[in-house]
C-alpha cells in the first residue's frame, strides 16, 4: 500500500483513540464521581499521541531503510556476473527501473500478474520500451533476475510495512485508551511528548552538522584511497580529465581561493568599516534612516546577481581599462573573468557584512568612553581613532574573519566571474579558480560518483569545511569575548 | 572630615563662570528653565537637588558637552572669563582642554595607566619630547593622588584598577590638560565610603589650582567639599549661596523641605 | 598623601592667555584631520550607493528588454493538399506533418508580405524564414493540431521573430556585428526596418518571458522563467512548510526549556556555526545524503526544498529566539501566576505574542533561500531545460524542475548572448519577488510591532 493511505489510516485511528480516550475519561469521572486530573482534551491527546507517534515514526524509518536493505539483498544477485569495472550504481538504477517498469506492466493490465515472473530477458527490453522505460543497457538474466527478486523483496517489504505500521498504531491506540482514568496526569504526558518534539527539533541541528561531517568524510577516504592524499594536499598542477591520468592538486585552488579573498576584503573592509564608523559616529538621524537600508539593499541581493554583474558588466569594464586596446594600454587583462573581477564584486557583496557587524560592534563600545575623550577636549576623529576604535578591534577583527569565511566559501560570484583555469599566478587579472567552482563543476555534469574526478569535490568540500568552520569558530569567540567585556 | 571646615575657607569672589537665563531644550522637554549663576575660581561649587532636577544637565552645558547629544538646544549666555563659550567661533574642542570633566563612573580607556594620563597631552600637543610627556603624567597622577599606587606599574591596564583608583586616574586624566576648570558629574556615586573619602579630599586639594564645580546627590557630601551650594528643582536654580548658610538657614522653603528630607 | 600638599602648598600661576575665541594653528590642523576623516566616512557611504546604484542600473538596462519581444504578423495559408491530403480532419493523420511541412507555407506567407507591403528584396524566399523563430512553425503546427478547421483558411498568425531580429530592434545587436554573423544581412534589416514602419513588425509586451518554458540553445526568444518560477514555488513551500513548525519548535526549546548543559550548549555552537556554513557545502550535503543515499530522484523541488530548509533554518531559529526573548517575563510570570503549566504559558501566551515576530524572520528567511543558487547546482537543478509545466501537485514536487536562480545561472552560461537579456530579465522577476517578500516583512514589522 502507497505511503500516503497507510498516513492517513494511521491518522483516523489516532482520531478514533483521541474521541475514545476522551470520552472514556469523562465517563469514568463522571461515574466516580471524582475530578479529571487533566482537561478532557488532554486524554484525549495521549490517546492520539500513543497510536500516532510510534506508527508514523516506525513508517518513517521503515521508508529510508527498506530500499537501503532490498539494494543490499539484491546486489549478490548481480554481483556474481557484473563486469569488473561495472558501477553498482547504474546496475542497480537500471534493476530499480525494470522492476518498476514490470510494476507498471502488471497495473496496465499489459501483462497477467501470474505470468510477470515468467517473461525471458530477451523480451523484457521490448515490453519495457512499449512501456517507455528507458533501460542503460541490455536486460541481462542477471538483471532479469534481480529485478523479480527486487520486486518480490518489495511487494513483501511494502506488505510487512503497512501491516506494522497499522498494527503499532491499533497497539498504540489501545493503550492510550486504556490510560484514560481521572487519576492519569494527562497533560503532564502530553507535555512530555511536546518536550520530546521540541528537543527532537533543536537536535535536528547537531543532525545536520553530522550529516554534512559523515557525508564528508566518507566521500573523502573513498577519494583518499583512489588517489593520493601527500598529492591532493601538496600538488601543484589541477588538471582532472575524465578518461584517467588526472592530477588533482589542491594548492592552485587553494591560492585562486585566497587571492579572490584579499581582494575582496581589502574592498570591503575599508569601506565597510569607514561606513560603519560614519554611521555610528557622525550620521544624523535622518541619513541613518537612509544609508542603513541602503546598504541592507545589497546584503539582500542574492549571490547569483552579484555573478552576473560580475560575468557580464564588471568584467567587460575591466577588460576595456587593463586589456588588449585597454583604456590604460597595459594589455594586463586577457578576459573578462578574472581574480579582480571576481574579488571587486565579491568585495562589494561583502560591504553590507561588513558595515553591519562592525556597526553592532562600535555600538557595543560603552558611551562613557567617548565622553571620557570627548570631556578631555579630542575631536569626534581622535576619539574614534584612539578610543573607540583599539576598544573594538577585538570584535572587528572577529567581523573581519566572519567576512573572509563568507568570501572563502562564496560560490556563485567566482562560478560566473573568475575564470576556470587553475593557475597559480600572481597576476590579479589572470582568470583562476576557486575550491568552490571547482566543487560545482567537479559534481555537476554526467561524471560517475565513483571516480576520483567526482570524488576529489567531497575532499574539496572537506578543506572547505574545515577552512571555514575553523575562522568561524575563532572568529564567534572573539565576538562573544569582546561583547562579554562590556555587559 | 568635619561639617565644619568649610567655614574656616574663605570663599573666593572672582567670578569664573557666568550664566544668564540659560535654557536647555531635548526635543519636547524642558530641562533647565532660566538660570542664572556666578561660579567663582579656585573654589568648590556643589550643584545638589533631588534626580532629575537638571543639576547635571547645567554642569554639561559648561563645556558644550550637551552638543554631542542630537536634540539638545542651549540657549541663553554662558562666559568663562568673559568669553561666551556658545559663540559661533569658539571650538569645542578647544574648551574642553580649558574646562575638564570627570565622570559619575569611573571611565578608563582600555589602555595603560600612563597613556590614559598621557592622552589628553598628547592630543593637545603639550609635549614637545617623551621626557615632557613623562613629566606631565607624573605631575597629574600626583594631584590624582594616584602617583605612589600605580608608580610601579604605568603600564599596566587603567581598567585593572580599584574603582575608587580609576576614579582617581580619571581625575588625573582631566588635570593632565591643564584645565582652569574641573566639572565633577556625581564623581563618587559609583565608589565606597572609603573610595569616596579619598576623592573628596583630593577635590578640596584640587581647589588650590582650579576652579571646580561638583554634581553630587548627597547632601553631606556638598556640605564637605564645597564652599558655595546651588539647589536645583525641577529645572529651576532655587537658591544659590554660601555652602554653610544654604545648610543651616535656607531662605526657601523648597530648599529647606530637601534639606530636612522632605522632598527628593 | 605627602605629594598632594606639596603641589597643594604652592598655588601655581597658570597661563590664561588662552582664548577660547580664536583657534590656534593646532586646533586649526586637528580640525582639518576632522573634517578629512569625516569624508572618508561620506566617501564609503557613496561608494557603497554608488555600487547598488551601479548594480540596479546594470539589472535594469539589460534585463527590462527582456519583457518585450519583436513579433511579426503573419498571414499563413494553411493549404489543404499539404496538411491535410484526405481531406477528413483526422488529428492522427494531421500530426503526421512535422514542423518541416509547415515551412514551405511560412516562406511563402512571408512572400506575400513583402509584396502586399510594397517592398522590394533580393532575398530568396528561403532566406526570408530566417528573419523569423524556430517556434514558429512549431507554434503554427500546434494551433493548428489544436483547431483543424483552420486548415484550408488563411489564418493570422503571430509569430516570433528570431533572437538576431529581436535584438537589432532593441538595439542589443548592431548591424556591425550582424555583418560578421551569417544568420542576418543588411538586406534582411533593411526589410524589418520597412516592415516595422508598416506595422508587421513589432516589439509587445512579453507575456511569454514571464509565464513560459525554458527553450532549447537556439531559441533564446523563446524562453521563458514561468516553469522555473513554478520550481521555486514548489521549493519554497516544502521550505515553508518544514523550516516555519521545526524552527519555531526547537527555538521554543532553546529559549524557554532548555537546562544550562553541555547538550544545549553543543545545540547552539551547531545553530551559530551552521548559519555561517557556505551554501555550497549544503549542497554536498543535499547530493551525499538525500540523492545518494536515500534516492530521492535528482532535479527534484522536493530535494531542493529539504537542502534549502536545512541551510535556512539557523537563520529562522536565530530570529525566532529573537522574538520569543522580546517577549517580557512578566507575561510568563503572569501566566505561571494563575496556575498555568510552563508549556501552556509558553503555547498560549509568549508564542502568540512573538509570532509577528517569527513570521518576519521566517519570510526572511525565505527570501534568503529563493536567491540561493550554489547548493541547487550540486543536486542537478541546472543543465536540465524545464520545458515543460509539472502535471500535478505530486510532478510538482517531485518531477526534475529548475528554479529561478538556477535558471537564470543556466541562461548565463549559455553561449548565444541573447540569453543574457533573459538572465537580467529573470532577475528582475526574482528581485521583484525578494522586494515583495520584504516589503511584507517591513509592513508586518510595522503592523504588530510593540513596545514594552
Amino acid at each position: 500500500m502507497p505511503t500516503l493511505p497507510i498516513v492517513l489510516i494511521v491518522l483516523a485511528i489516532a482520531v478514533a483513540a483521541y474521541l475514545l480516550a476522551r470520552s472514556r475519561a469523562q465517563r469514568a469521572a463522571a461515574r466516580e464521581g471524582r475530578r479529571l486530573h487533566s482537561l478532557p482534551n488532554y486524554y484525549g491527546w495521549t490517546g492520539a499521541l500513543y497510536a500516532a507517534g510510534p506508527a508514523l515514526l516506525l513508517l518513517a524509518v521503515w521508508l529510508v531503510a527498506q530500499p537501503v536493505a532490498t539494494r543490499m539483498a539484491v546486489w549478490p544477485v548481480l554481483e556474481a556476473e557484473a563486469a569488473p569495472n561495472a558501477q553498482p550504481a547504474l546496475l542497480m538504477a537500471d534493476v530499480q527501473r525494470l522492476a518498476a517498469g514490470i510494476d507498471a506492466a502488471v497495473a496496465s493490465g499489459r501483462v497477467p500478474a501470474a505470468e510477470a515472473g515468467d517473461i525471458p530477458a530477451e523480451e523484457l527490453r521490448e515490453l519495457m520500451a512499449g512501456q517507455g522505460v528507458a533501460l542503460g543497457s541490455d536486460v541481462t538474466p542477471a538483471t532479469r533476475q534481480a529485478a523479480l527478486r527486487w520486486r518480490g523483496l518489495s511487494a513483501g517489504g511494502d506488505l510487512a510495512r503497512t501491516l506494522a505500521v497499522i498494527g503499532l498504531a491499533l497497539v498504540g491506540a489501545a493503550f492510550g485508551v486504556s490510560r484514560a482514568k481521572p487519576d492519569f496526569r494527562a497533560r503532564n504526558a502530553v507535555e512530555t511528548a511536546m518536550r520530546g518534539t521540541l528537543i527532537g527539533a533543536a537536535l535536528l541541528a547537531i543532525l545536520t552538522t553530522v550529516g554534512i561531517v559523515l557525508a564528508l568524510i566518507f566521500n573523502t577516504i573513498e577519494f583518499f584511497r583512489l588517489y593520493p592524499a601527500a598529492e591532493f594536499f601538496f600538488g601543484s598542477t589541477w588538471s582532472p580529465s575524465f578518461g584517467g591520468g588526472s592530477e588533482l592538486g589542491i594548492l592552485p585552488l587553494l591560492w585562486g581561493t585566497l587571492y579572490i579573498s584579499i581582494i575582496a576584503l581589502l574592498v570591503a573592509v575599508p569601506i565597510g568599516l569607514f561606513a560603519a564608523i560614519y554611521l555610528a559616529e557622525y550620521a544624523h538621524k535622518n541619513v541613518r534612516s537612509w544609508a542603513k537600508p541602503m546598504l541592507e539593499m545589497l546584503a539582500g541581493i542574492p549571490t547569483i546577481v552579484y555573478g552576473l554583474f560580475a560575468l557580464l558588466t564588471v568584467g567587460p569594464l575591466l577588460v576595456d581599462l587593463f586589456g588588449r586596446n585597454g583604456a590604460l594600454g597595459v594589455n594586463w587583462m586577457q578576459g573578462g573573468t578574472a581574480v579582480m573581477t571576481a574579488g571587486l564584486v565579491m568585495g562589494i557583496m561583502l560591504i553590507p557584512f561588513v558595515s553591519s557587524l562592525s556597526d553592532d560592534i562600535i555600538n557595543a563600545v560603552p558611551q562613557s568612553l567617548r565622553d571620557g575623550s570627548l570631556g578631555l577636549g579630542a575631536t569626534r576623529s581622535e576619539t574614534v581613532r584612539q578610543v573607540v576604535l583599539p576598544a573594538a578591534l577585538p570584535g572587528i577583527v572577529g567581523a573581519v574573519l566572519l567576512a573572509a569565511s563568507r568570501a572563502i566559501g562564496e560560490t556563485m560570484i567566482v562560478v560566473l566571474g573568475a575564470g576556470a583555469a587553475a593557475r597559480l599566478s600572481m597576476n590579479p587579472f589572470d582568470a583562476m579558480t576557486t575550491v568552490t567552482a571547482k566543487i560545482v563543476s567537479q559534481l555537476t555534469g554526467d561524471a560517475d560518483f565513483s571516480s576520483p574526478e567526482a570524488l576529489v569535490a567531497f575532499a574539496l568540500g572537506m578543506t572547505l569545511f574545515v577552512i571555514t568552520l575553523a575562522l568561524n569558530v575563532v572568529a564567534l569567540w572573539i565576538v562573544r569575548r569582546y561583547r562579554e567585556q562590556y555587559e | 572630615m568635619n561639617d565644619m571646615r568649610t567655614m574656616d575657607n574663605a570663599v573666593n569672589h572672582d567670578t569664573k563662570i557666568t550664566a544668564r537665563d540659560v535654557h536647555v531644550h531635548y526635543g519636547t522637554t524642558h530641562a533647565i528653565k532660566g538660570v542664572d549663576v556666578d561660579i567663582a575660581d579656585r573654589t568648590v561649587t556643589a550643584f545638589i537637588g533631588p534626580s532629575g532636577c537638571g543639576k547635571s544637565t547645567f554642569l554639561r552645558c559648561l563645556n558644550r558637552m550637551n552638543d554631542t547629544i542630537p536634540g539638545a538646544l542651549v540657549t541663553g549666555e554662558i562666559k568663562i572669563d568673559e568669553a561666551d563659550i556658545y559663540d559661533p567661533r569658539v571650538d569645542p574642542v578647544q574648551l574642553r582642554a580649558k574646562v575638564g570633566m570627570v565622570f559619575q563612573k569611573p571611565n578608563p580607556f582600555p589602555k595603560s595607566i600612563y597613556d590614559n594620563v598621557a592622552y589628553g597631552p598628547k592630543i593637545h600637543g603639550m609635549a614637545r619630547n617623551k621626557a615632557d610627556l613623562d613629566e606631565i603624567v607624573e605631575k597629574a597622577l600626583r594631584r590624582g593622588a594616584i602617583w605612589d599606587e600605580v608608580k610601579d606599574r604605568l603600564h599596566a591596564p587603567g581598567t585593572g584598577l580599584s574603582g575608587g583608583q580609576q576614579q582617581r586616574l580619571c581625575i588625573a586624566r582631566a588635570v593632565a590638560t591643564e584645565p582652569e576648570i574641573l566639572l565633577m558629574d556625581e564623581p563618587c556615586s559609583a565608589l565606597d565610603p572609603i573610595a569616596t573619602a579619598q576623592v573628596e579630599e583630593l577635590i578640596d586639594e584640587l581647589k588650590q589650582n582650579f576652579s571646580v564645580v561638583i554634581v553630587t546627590h548627597s547632601m553631606q557630601q556638598a556640605a564637605r567639599v564645597s564652599q558655595r551650594t546651588a539647589f536645583f528643582h525641577l529645572g529651576h536654580l532655587v537658591e544659590f549661596g554660601e555652602t554653610g548658610k544654604i545648610f543651616t538657614n535656607p531662605e526657601d522653603s523648597r530648599t529647606e523641605s530637601y534639606i530636612s528630607g522632605r522632598i527628593g | 598623601m605627602t605629594d598632594i600638599t606639596d603641589s597643594a602648598a604652592q598655588p601655581e600661576r597658570r597661563e590664561t592667555g588662552r582664548s577660547i575665541l580664536e583657534a590656534d594653528a593646532r586646533t586649526k590642523k586637528r580640525n582639518r584631520a576632522e573634517t578629512r576623516f569625516k569624508a572618508y566616512g561620506i566617501a564609503a557611504l557613496g561608494v557603497g550607493g554608488l555600487f547598488l546604484i551601479a548594480l540596479l542600473w546594470a539589472i535594469l538596462s539589460n534585463g527590462l528588454t527582456a519583457f518585450t519581444q519583436t513579433y511579426v504578423q503573419l498571414d499563413v495559408p494553411l493549404i489543404e493538399e499539404k496538411l491535410d491530403k484526405d481531406g477528413d480532419r483526422d488529428p492522427a493523420k494531421i500530426a503526421k506533418v512535422s514542423t518541416f511541412g509547415y515551412n514551405p507555407l511560412i516562406e511563402q506567407a512571408l512572400v506575400e508580405l513583402v509584396e502586399r507591403e510594397g517592398l522590394e528584396t533580393e532575398l530568396e524566399p528561403k532566406a526570408l524564414t530566417k528573419m523569423l523563430s524556430g517556434a514558429a512553425a512549431a507554434d503554427i503546427r500546434d494551433r493548428v493540431l489544436a483547431n483543424p478547421e483552420l486548415i484550408g483558411q488563411t489564418v493570422s498568425f503571430e509569430v516570433l521573430a528570431s533572437s538576431r531580429v529581436d535584438g537589432y530592434l532593441k538595439g542589443r545587436v548592431s548591424r556591425e556585428s550582424l555583418a560578421r554573423d551569417k544568420n542576418l544581412d543588411a538586406e534582411h534589416l533593411d526589410l524589418i526596418d520597412a516592415l516595422q514602419q508598416t506595422g508587421a513588425v513589432e516589439k509587445r509586451f512579453n507575456w511569454a518571458f514571464i509565464t513560459g518554458a525554458d527553450a532549447s540553445d537556439s531559441r533564446p526568444e523563446q524562453a521563458g522563467i514561468g516553469v522555473a518560477m513554478l520550481g521555486s514555488l514548489f521549493m519554497m513551500l516544502v521550505v515553508l512548510v518544514l523550516s516555519l513548525p521545526i524552527g519555531v519548535a526547537a527555538s521554543i526549546y532553546l529559549e524557554e526549556f532548555a537546562p544550562q548543559n553541555r547538550l544545549t550548549d553543543l545545540i547552539e555552537v551547531n545553530i551559530s556555526n551552521l548559519a555561517a556554513v557556505p551554501s555550497i557545502v549544503f549542497g554536498i550535503l543535499g547530493l551525499a545524503v538525500f540523492i545518494q543515499f536515500m534516492h530521492l530522484p535528482q532535479s527534484a523541488p522536493l530535494v531542493g526544498g529539504l537542502v534549502l530548509t536545512l541551510m535556512t533554518l539557523p537563520t529562522i531559529i536565530i530570529s525566532t529566539r529573537a522574538a520569543l526573548k522580546a517577549v517580557p517575563p512578566s507575561i510568563r510570570d503572569a501566566a505561571l501566576g494563575v496556575g498555568a503549566s510552563k508549556m501552556q504559558s509558553v503555547m498560549h501566551h509568549v508564542l502568540p505574542l512573538a509570532m509577528p515576530g517569527i513570521l518576519t524572520g521566517t519570510i526572511l528567511g525565505l527570501a534568503q533561500a529563493l536567491g540561493e543558487t550554489a547548493p541547487l547546482l550540486l543536486i542537478g537543478m541546472v543543465g536540465y531545460i524545464a520545458t515543460n509545466y509539472p502535471d500535478g501537485v505530486a510532478e510538482g514536487f517531485l518531477a526534475p524542475n529548475s528554479a529561478m536562480p538556477a535558471q537564470i545561472y543556466e541562461w548565463a552560461k549559455r553561449a548565444d548572448p541573447a540569453f543574457y537579456e533573459r538572465a537580467w530579465g529573470g532577475i528582475i522577476v526574482l528581485l521583484v519577488f525578494l522586494l515583495a517578500m520584504n516589503l511584507l516583512a517591513i509592513l508586518l514589522r510595522r503592523r504588530f510591532e510593540r513596545r514594552w
